[in-house]
C-alpha cells in the first residue's frame, strides 16, 4: 500500500521516468516504479511462482506485478521458461508452488474465472482458417457468452476499425498473414477482456504490418486493456511500458526499457538482452 | 543395403518407443481370442445318445456299455432303422446317434478296422462339435484297452465317420477362430502400416527424405519389415494360445499354416502402405483402413455369413476381400488338415494381391510434394 | 554460379506463390532470401530442392536441372526445412546416424564440418530430439543437413522464433561453414539478418523487390531519413504522419524514422514539431537499414 509521505518520492521518481520518454498515457507512468507494492491497480500479481517438471525447474520463484492498462513485455531466450510461465498465468497449467492473481482470480484455484477474463493470441493458433471472418467473430463471442446483438454490434465496430468491412464474408484462409494477425488480435479482445496475452504475435509478419499491429496494441491499452506480450523483435521491446527478461527460469531484470538500458549502459534493448541471456547456464 | 538396414532400424525404434502401438499389436489379439474362447468353452453334460446297432455283437455291446458308464453320456434309446434317426433327433431330444455298421466285431478281428458313424445335432454348432469330440474320446480309450489286451502284435482301429446334422458346413466356433485371426491380422497390419508413411508426411520428415537420394522403394519396403516381424510374433502368440488354451485343433502342416499367415500379413501390410501413399493425415489413414477394411472383412469374408448363401453380387464382391481367401485357406489347413495343392488357389490369389498393391503403392508414391 | 533460376513460377490454385523469379547464387557465398511469411521463400526452396515441380521457368542447382536431374541434386544438397523436421522419438545420435546412412556416409567422415556445432549437442546425444530446447533442435537439424558434406546448403527460416542470442550464434556458425567452402542460401523474415549475407533478395507476396548486396540496397535509398525523438513519442508518430513533407513515418524502437525528400527541411521539421508542443527534440539524419529500404519498397 502507498502511504502519504511516499507520494513525494514517487512524484520525483516519476518525473525522472517522465523524462526518459515513453509512449503511453501519463496515468500508468505515475505508477511505474512501485514494483514491490501490491495495489488494487495490479491486474497481475505473482509471488514465488514455480513450475517443476520432474527435477527440472522450468519457472523458478518468479515475482512480479503488472499494472492495469500497462503494456508489459515478457522477454527471454528460448527455453528460459516464458511459455511455461505464460501457460500458468492463463490458467492452462497448475503451478508447482507460489501464488498468482490474474484479474483478481487465483490462477491455481479459479482457472475458469481467469480464462473468462483474459484474451489470448499466439502466432501458431489464433483463427479457424476454414471459417469466414464473421463466423470466427460470432464463434468467439458465443464462447464467451455474448448475446447475438452484442456480437453483431461489436463485429461491425471491429471490422470498421480494421477497415475489413469488405472481408466480412471472406474465408480466413484466403487472407494474407498480416491481416490474419490483426484479425486474431481483434478477436482476442473481442469479449473486452481485462488483460490480453500475446505470444509472439508478430513473428514472420512484414515490417509495415508489424508496426500497424503495435498501433492496435496501443489502442487497446488506451481503452484500459492490459497487454502482456512476448516477442523476439528487440525493437518491439522498446514499445513496452515495462519489460521483464527471463533467464534460466528466473526474472533477472524488470524495468522500463530506458532504465534497463541505463542500468546495463547499453545502447539499445538488444544489448541488454544479449548481456542477460549470455549469463544463462541451461540450454 | 546399409541405408536400408538403417532405415529398418529406425522404423523399429519408432514402434518400440510407441507404447500404444505395442499394446495394440500384442494385447488386442490375445483379448480377442480370450473373448471368443468364452463363447466356445460351454460345458456339456448328460448327452442323450441313441444307438442304431446293425451288428449287435460282443464288441458293440462293450462299447455301448462303455458309454453307459461314462458320466457325460446317457443311452436313451435303441433304434432299429435309419428312418428313426431323424425322429429321434427331432422329437426325443437326442443329441448324438451312434451307428454301428454290420459285422462290427468280425471286421475288427479280421481287418483290424471297423467303422462307427457318429451323427450329432449341429444346430448348436459349438455343442455339436463337443458331442463328437467326447464320443471320440470314449472310443479312443476303448481302443487303447483292447489294443493293450491284444498285446503289441495287433492293433485295432475304429473308423469314426462323424456328421453334424442341421449345420451342413459343420461350422463351429472352432471355425470362427480362423475368421478372427483373419480380421485381426488385416486390421492390425493395414492400420499400423497405413499410418507409417503418413506420419512422415505429417511430421514434415517426408520433405527431408524426398530431398535425399533415398529411393522410394526402400522407404516403402523398410516400413513393412518391422510390422512383419512384430505381427509374426503376435501370430505365434495367438496360435499357441488358440491351440493350447482354447483347444482349437491344428490338423494340417504347421509350416504351411505359417507360410499362409506370413503371406496374408504381407497382403495386409501392402494394402496399408497403399492407403498411406494416398492419404495426407494420420487420422484419415486410420479411418480409411479402419472403416473401409473392417466392414467388408467382417461381412464378406465368410467369417460371419457363409459366402455360398450370399446374393451373387456380394459373392463377386467378396472375391476382392483378401480375408475371404485367407480364412478359407486357414480353415482348410487348420481344421480339415489339407495339403498345399488344396489351397493353391488361395495362395495364388493372395500373392497376386500383394504384387498388385505394391505396384500401385510405388506408382502412387510421389517423389515430390503435392 | 551454384544456383541459377530463370523466370521460375509456381502457383497453388489461384495464389501465385512465386512470380517469375530469376536469381543467381555464386559459389561459396551466403545468399539471403529476405521477406515476411507468405513471400514465397519456402516455395522457392522446395523448387530448388526438387521436392516441388515449377509451373514454368528454369532452375539449375550445382550444375543440374531441377526437373530432369533431380536425383543428382538430391545427392549434392543439404536441406533444413522451416518446420523442425527430425524424428522426435529418436535420440540426437540416432537422428544423426540415420541421416548419415541415408546419404551413404558416416558421422565420423564429416565430423570436421559439424564439430563446432555438435560439440554443444554432445552432452545430449542420448536425449530424444523432441525433448531438446528450440536452440538445440535447430543445431541438430543443421548437423543433420550437413552430415554428408553438401555442396549447397538450403536453410529455410532457420532463425524464426529463435531468440536474438541464439540467432547471433547461428549466423556465426554459418560464417564458419562458408569458410569450409559451402554455398549457403538462407531465408529469413528478420531484416536485421540481411547484413550478414553476401547478397540478398528482398521478396514480398510472391514478388521480387530487389537483388543486390546489402550495401547496394542501402545506398540505392535515394531519399533522406531522419531519426526523430521527443518527449511525447506516441503523439510524435501521429504528428509526423501529418507533416506535409513526410513521405512516411514508422516507429523504430526508441525513435521514429521519418522519410523526406531532402535533408534541407530539418529546420522546418524542428519548428513544426515545436509548434505541436514537442520538447526535448532529437532530430538526426541517419543511414537507412534494410528494414527501412524494405518498407520503402513495399509501402509504395
Amino acid at each position: 500500500m502507498l502511504y502519504g509521505n511516499d507520494f513525494n518520492v514517487i512524484a520525483n521518481v516519476s518525473k525522472v521516468i517522465y523524462k526518459t520518454k515513453h509512449i503511453n498515457s501519463q496515468l500508468s507512468k505515475e505508477k511505474q516504479n512501485n514494483k514491490t507494492t501490491m495495489t488494487n491497480d495490479d491486474i497481475i500479481q505473482v509471488k514465488d511462482l514455480t513450475k517443476q517438471f520432474g527435477k527440472f525447474t522450468a519457472v523458478n520463484h518468479i515475482t512480479f506485478n503488472v499494472k492495469k492498462g500497462e503494456i508489459f513485455g515478457f522477454l527471454g531466450a528460448n527455453g528460459a521458461g516464458k511459455t511455461t510461465a505464460m501457460r500458468m498465468l492463463c490458467g492452462l497449467s497448475y503451478p508447482t508452488s507460489g501464488k498468482g492473481l490474474v484479474a483478481g482470480f487465483d490462477i491455481s484455484k479459479q482457472q475458469e474465472m481467469v480464462k473468462k477474463n483474459i484474451g489470448y493470441m499466439s502466432q501458431k493458433f489464433s483463427l479457424y482458417e476454414d471459417l469466414k471472418v464473421w463466423e470466427n467473430f460470432s464463434l468467439f463471442g458465443g464462447i464467451y457468452g455474448m448475446n447475438r446483438k452484442e456480437i453483431k454490434d461489436r463485429t461491425d465496430k471491429m471490422l470498421k476499425e480494421l477497415n475489413f468491412e469488405n472481408e466480412r464474408n471472406a474465408m480466413v484462409s484466403s487472407l494474407p498473414l498480416g491481416w490474419k494477425q490483426k484479425l486474431a488480435f481483434s478477436l482476442s479482445i473481442f469479449h473486452n477482456p481485462k488483460i490480453v496475452f500475446l505470444d509472439e504475435p508478430t513473428g514472420g509478419v512484414d515490417p509495415i504490418t508489424r508496426r500497424q499491429f503495435w498501433e492496435m496494441i496501443y489502442a487497446a491499452a488506451d481503452r484500459g486493456i492490459t497487454v502482456f506480450v512476448t516477442t523476439h523483435y528487440m525493437d518491439e521491446s522498446e514499445y513496452c511500458d515495462r519489460v521483464s527478461i527471463m533467464v534460466d527460469g528466473r526474472i533477472d531484470a524488470l524495468d522500463t526499457p530506458q532504465n534497463l538500458k541505463n542500468l546495463y549502459s547499453a545502447k539499445d534493448m538488444y544489448d541488454v538482452f544479449l548481456y542477460l541471456a549470455r549469463t544463462a547456464k541451461r540450454s | 543395403m546399409k541405408t536400408f538396414i538403417s532405415f529398418v532400424r529406425k522404423e523399429f525404434l519408432h514402434i518400440l518407443r510407441d507404447k500404444t502401438t505395442l499394446l495394440i499389436m500384442f494385447a488386442m489379439p490375445i483379448v480377442m481370442i480370450i473373448l471368443f474362447s468364452y463363447a466356445i468353452s460351454t460345458e456339456v453334460k448328460n448327452i442323450s445318445v441313441a444307438v442304431l446297432d446293425f451288428s449287435k455283437d460282443e464288441q458293440t455291446n462293450r462299447i455301448i456299455e462303455k458309454f453307459n458308464q461314462n458320466k457325460y453320456f446317457q443311452i436313451k434309446q435303441y433304434l432299429t432303422t435309419n428312418k428313426e434317426i431323424e425322429v429321434a433327433f427331432k422329437e426325443k431330444k437326442i443329441n448324438l446317434v451312434m451307428v454301428f455298421s454290420e459285422n462290427f466285431a468280425e471286421n475288427m478281428l479280421h481287418t483290424h478296422e471297423a467303422s462307427i458313424q457318429l451323427l450329432a445335432d449341429g444346430s448348436e454348432a459349438n455343442s455339436g462339435a463337443m458331442y463328437i469330440g467326447y464320443a471320440q474320446g470314449v472310443l479312443g480309450s476303448y481302443l487303447k484297452e483292447i489294443n493293450s489286451d491284444a498285446g503289441a502284435t495287433q492293433s485295432f482301429q475304429i473308423q469314426t465317420n462323424s456328421t453334424m446334422l442341421y449345420n451342413p458346413q459343420s461350422k463351429s466356433e472352432y471355425n470362427f477362430v480362423p475368421g478372427v485371426i483373419g480380421m485381426m491380422l488385416l486390421l492390425l497390419n493395414a492400420m499400423m502400416s497405413s499410418i507409417a508413411i503418413v506420419r512422415e508426411k505429417e511430421r514434415g520428415t517426408m520433405e527431408l527424405l524426398l530431398a535425399s537420394p533415398m529411393p522410394p522403394i526402400q522407404i516403402i519396403l523398410s516400413k513393412t519389415i518391422p510390422y512383419l516381424t512384430l505381427s509374426s510374433i503376435t501370430l505365434l502368440l495367438v496360435l499357441v494360445f488358440a491351440h493350447f488354451v482354447v483347444g482349437v485343433p491344428i490338423n494340417g502342416s504347421v509350416g504351411l499354416l505359417l507360410l499362409l499367415c506370413l503371406l496374408y500379413i504381407f497382403t495386409a501390410l501392402s494394402m496399408g502402405l497403399l492407403i498411406s501413399t494416398v492419404m495426407q493425415t494420420q487420422i484419415s489413414a486410420m479411418l480409411v483402413s479402419g472403416m473401409v477394411l473392417m466392414l467388408p472383412t467382417i461381412m464378406l469374408s465368410g467369417m460371419v455369413f457363409p459366402i455360398e448363401s450370399m446374393p451373387n453380387i456380394l459373392q463377386w464382391l467378396s472375391c476382392i476381400v483378401p480375408a475371404r481367401w485367407f480364412i478359407s485357406a486357414l480353415r482348410k489347413i487348420m481344421i480339415q488338415g489339407v495339403d498345399i495343392t488344396a489351397v493353391s488357389t488361395e495362395f495364388l490369389i493372395l500373392i497376386g494381391m500383394v504384387v498388385l498393391y505394391l505396384i500401385i503403392a510405388l506408382k502412387k508414391f510421389k517423389i515430390r510434394l503435392q | 554460379m551454384m544456383i541459377e533460376t530463370e523466370n521460375i513460377c509456381k502457383s497453388y490454385g489461384k495464389i501465385q506463390a512465386v512470380k517469375s523469379w530469376s536469381i543467381s547464387v555464386k559459389a561459396n557465398e551466403i545468399y539471403g532470401l529476405i521477406g515476411p511469411d507468405g513471400a514465397g521463400k519456402t516455395t522457392l526452396f522446395r523448387l530448388l530442392t526438387t521436392v516441388l515441380l515449377p509451373d514454368s521457368g528454369k532452375g539449375v542447382v550445382a550444375g543440374y536441372d531441377i526437373v530432369k536431374d533431380f536425383r543428382q541434386i538430391r545427392k549434392e544438397i543439404g536441406y533444413m526445412p522451416g518446420r523442425f523436421s527430425l524424428y522426435e522419438d529418436l535420440t540426437v545420435k540416432e537422428n544423426l546416424q540415420f541421416f548419415a546412412t541415408v546419404f551413404s556416409t558416416t558421422i565420423e567422415e564429416n565430423m570436421h564440418l559439424i564439430k563446432d556445432i555438435y560439440s554443444q549437442l554432445e552432452k545430449f546425444s542420448s536425449r530424444k530430439a523432441g525433448k531438446l530446447s528450440g536452440g538445440m533442435k535447430q543445431k541438430l537439424a543443421l548437423c543433420c543437413a550437413l552430415i554428408h558434406s553438401p555442396k549447397v546448403l538450403f536453410l529455410d527460416e532457420p532463425t524464426t522464433g529463435v531468440d536474438v542470442v541464439s540467432r547471433r550464434e547461428f549466423w556465426q556458425m554459418l560464417k564458419r561453414l562458408k569458410q569450409e567452402g559451402i554455398t549457403i542460401i538462407v531465408s529469413t523474415p528478420y531484416m536485421d539478418e540481411a547484413e550478414m549475407c553476401d547478397s540478398i533478395a528482398l521478396v514480398n507476396q510472391g514478388e521480387f523487390l530487389r537483388i543486390d548486396t546489402p550495401n547496394g540496397i542501402v545506398s540505392s535509398f535515394d531519399k533522406t531519413l531522419f531519426s526523430v525523438k521527443s518527449n511525447k513519442m506516441h503523439q510524435l508518430l501521429n504528428d509526423l504522419k501529418q507533416y506535409s513533407n513526410a513521405l512516411s513515418a514508422f516507429s523504430f524502437g526508441e525513435s521514429i524514422h521519418l522519410k523526406v525528400n531532402s535533408p534541407t527541411i530539418k529546420q522546418d521539421l524542428s519548428s513544426y514539431l515545436s509548434d505541436k508542443g514537442h520538447s526535448e527534440l532529437e532530430i538526426q539524419e541517419i543511414k537507412p537499414n534494410i528494414e527501412d529500404c524494405f518498407m520503402a519498397m513495399t509501402s509504395m
